[in-house]
């Protein structure tokens, strides 16, 4: 390193970025959003061709390449595949105080999981298995969130 | 197909709050890895960058060092990705005529930001990264799928942190190295359950650079020493979104595997091959991509670890070089990973060298939970 290096302390420049965006969410996602924040139901689509069934619905099947066309409305209870329980706070991501726990939940009538929060619960007693269900939030705004969360079934 | 080489390689010391720019870490790879192959900027017909927009927040940060890259003058390009993609692009470029060598250069500095709030961002916008998942959480969630796969144990997890950390005892490049023991890891701070903190890697600066060249230029500008050659890739990718999938299954790691193997002709993985880097974000990602690699049977590589079979003086060392979670330096981790192998091939690893190492394996990862995989085999 050269010798005038020695005699300089590096300096740093914090700096934020913070750049509205609008999504478009297209109108498969738009009629499951709309469906949960009008009627409080959770709607599927299945490929006509494997039959795979697809939670939130998705605009290609994965497996076939073709459209989901068919809508099935699901009853809102799965069993917990994996979950966590997250320590750590990060205010500006997380909606809930830590610990909270995410879980990875196979939806009844569905053949994917839908990763949300499971509370209602105290976070250790969480198991593999579980049978759960959605609770839907009162002010329902037309995103992910207007499932509250799920909970175990009583 | 005309043979390809990796005449030339160089990679930072790794640390965190690294006081160079981006492009200074970006010049001083890129000069090393130079001086390695014995060659001048002249030589090098084309570049690909390696970085992250969002990790260095400005918009085509390719852009902001190509100068740095030697690149004024000349084409470059950028994979915002692994490493190992990147180079990926850099062999596709040097095989397609228009090139005859490639400089592939990455650079990260995961620490002047934040992990978690960068990681959210990879999640849909429209789905998941309102409810503040990351790669942390994130991988969680794969963790306790493979434990309850395959009657997994947290403690098994934990040898593999045990292993890397002191295999960074030998490697002077190393973040963390450390002598720990599975009850360190098991007492260690809980991030996310199953995983504690010394299950996860560090957020990690450093930069690497490796120069690919075709076998007939290659051999006219580089001793035949320096040459370490490109036997076999593969690659392949899963499904976006995590529900899709099921987190334990490694299929897009087989598919990628089976391509990389079969262009090297190597028929069993364990038995042919000298070492392994593969990319343990995570602990638990080392046996899961150890099985998905085919090195060993689904369920099985944590009792193939607790057996000792991957360790320094194993049957097949897996991170030699300490891994990454001792040190990851997030989109050049991969491409550390392709330096590590070159220096293990040509004897130059120092303390850290695998004897008489002929063949090695390399694997990247992009996307949450190792959505996509990258595979290379690396032979003298
Ligand atoms: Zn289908």
């Amino acid at each position: 390193m050269s010798d005038w290096k020695k005699s300089i302390t590096p300096m740093v420049f914090p700096g934020k970025i913070a750049v509205p965006y609008t999504w478009t969410v297209g109108s498969t996602l738009s009629k499951f959003y709309c469906e949960l924040r009008d009627n409080g139901k959770i709607w599927a689509n299945k490929c006509p061709a494997c039959k795979t069934v697809f939670v939130p619905p998705k605009v290609k099947c994965i497996h076939c390449y073709r459209d989901p066309s068919i809508w099935v409305e699901l009853p809102g209870t799965g069993t917990v595949e994996s979950y966590t329980i997250v320590r750590y706070e990060e205010p500006m991501l997380h909606p809930r105080k830590a610990p909270f726990v995410y879980g990875l939940i196979k939806m009844d009538g569905a053949d994917t999981c839908m990763v949300h929060i499971i509370d209602e619960i105290e976070p250790e007693k969480v198991k593999v298995g579980m049978r759960v269900e959605a609770v839907l939030s009162e002010n329902r705004e037309g995103n992910i969130l207007d499932i509250s969360h799920f909970r175990p079934v009583k | 197909m005309e043979r390809v080489a990796i005449i030339g390689v160089s990679q930072t010391k790794y640390t965190q709050n690294n006081p160079l720019t981006f492009a200074e870490l970006v010049y001083q790879v890129t000069t090393e890895a130079l001086e390695d192959a014995g060659i001048t900027i002249q030589d090098i017909d084309n570049v690909v960058s390696v970085s992250s927009d969002f990790w260095d927040g400005r918009t085509i940060s390719s852009m902001a060092i190509s100068d740095a890259s030697g690149a004024y003058g000349k084409d470059i390009t950028t994979v915002e990705g692994d490493g190992t993609f990147g180079a990926l692009y850099g062999l596709m470029r040097t095989l397609s005529g228009s090139f005859n060598t490639t400089l592939v250069v990455a650079h990260h500095k995961g620490t002047e930001s934040n992990m978690k709030g960068i990681t959210n961002t990879a999640f849909d916008p429209l789905v998941e990264r309102r409810l503040g998942l990351d790669a942390i959480s994130s991988a969680a969630l794969q963790a306790r799928r493979y434990m309850t796969k395959y009657g997994l144990k947290e403690e098994q997890f934990a040898l593999v942190s045990v292993k890397n950390h002191g295999n960074a005892m030998r490697n002077p490049l190393a973040l963390f190295p450390m002598e720990i023991t599975v009850e360190d890891v098991m007492n260690s701070r809980k991030i996310a359950d199953p995983l504690k903190l010394l299950d996860c890697s560090p957020v990690t600066d450093g930069a690497a650079a490796i120069i690919l060249a075709t076998e007939h230029v290659a051999k006219k500008l580089v001793p035949p020493k320096k040459c370490v050659w490109v036997k076999g890739v593969g690659h392949c990718s899963d499904a976006f979104r995590l529900g899709d999938r099921d987190l334990a299954d490694t299929r897009a790691l087989t598919a990628a595997a089976k391509r990389a193997y079969s262009l090297a002709g190597i028929q069993d993985p364990c038995r042919e091959l000298d070492l392994a880097e593969v990319y343990d974000a995570f602990s638990y990602m080392e046996p899961l991509w150890l099985e998905g690699l085919g090195i060993a049977p689904e369920g099985m590589a944590c009792e193939y670890l607790e057996r000792g079979k991957f360790d320094f003086h194993g049957q097949l060392p897996v991170n030699p070089s300490g891994g990454r979670i001792s040190t990851h330096p997030v989109q050049v981790a991969g491409l550390s990973e392709l330096v590590e192998c070159a220096l293990q091939l040509r004897g130059e690893a120092g303390d850290r060298q695998v004897e008489g190492a002929r063949t090695a394996l390399a694997h990247g990862i992009n996307g949450m939970c190792g959505q996509a995989h990258c595979v290379w085999i690396l032979g003298k």
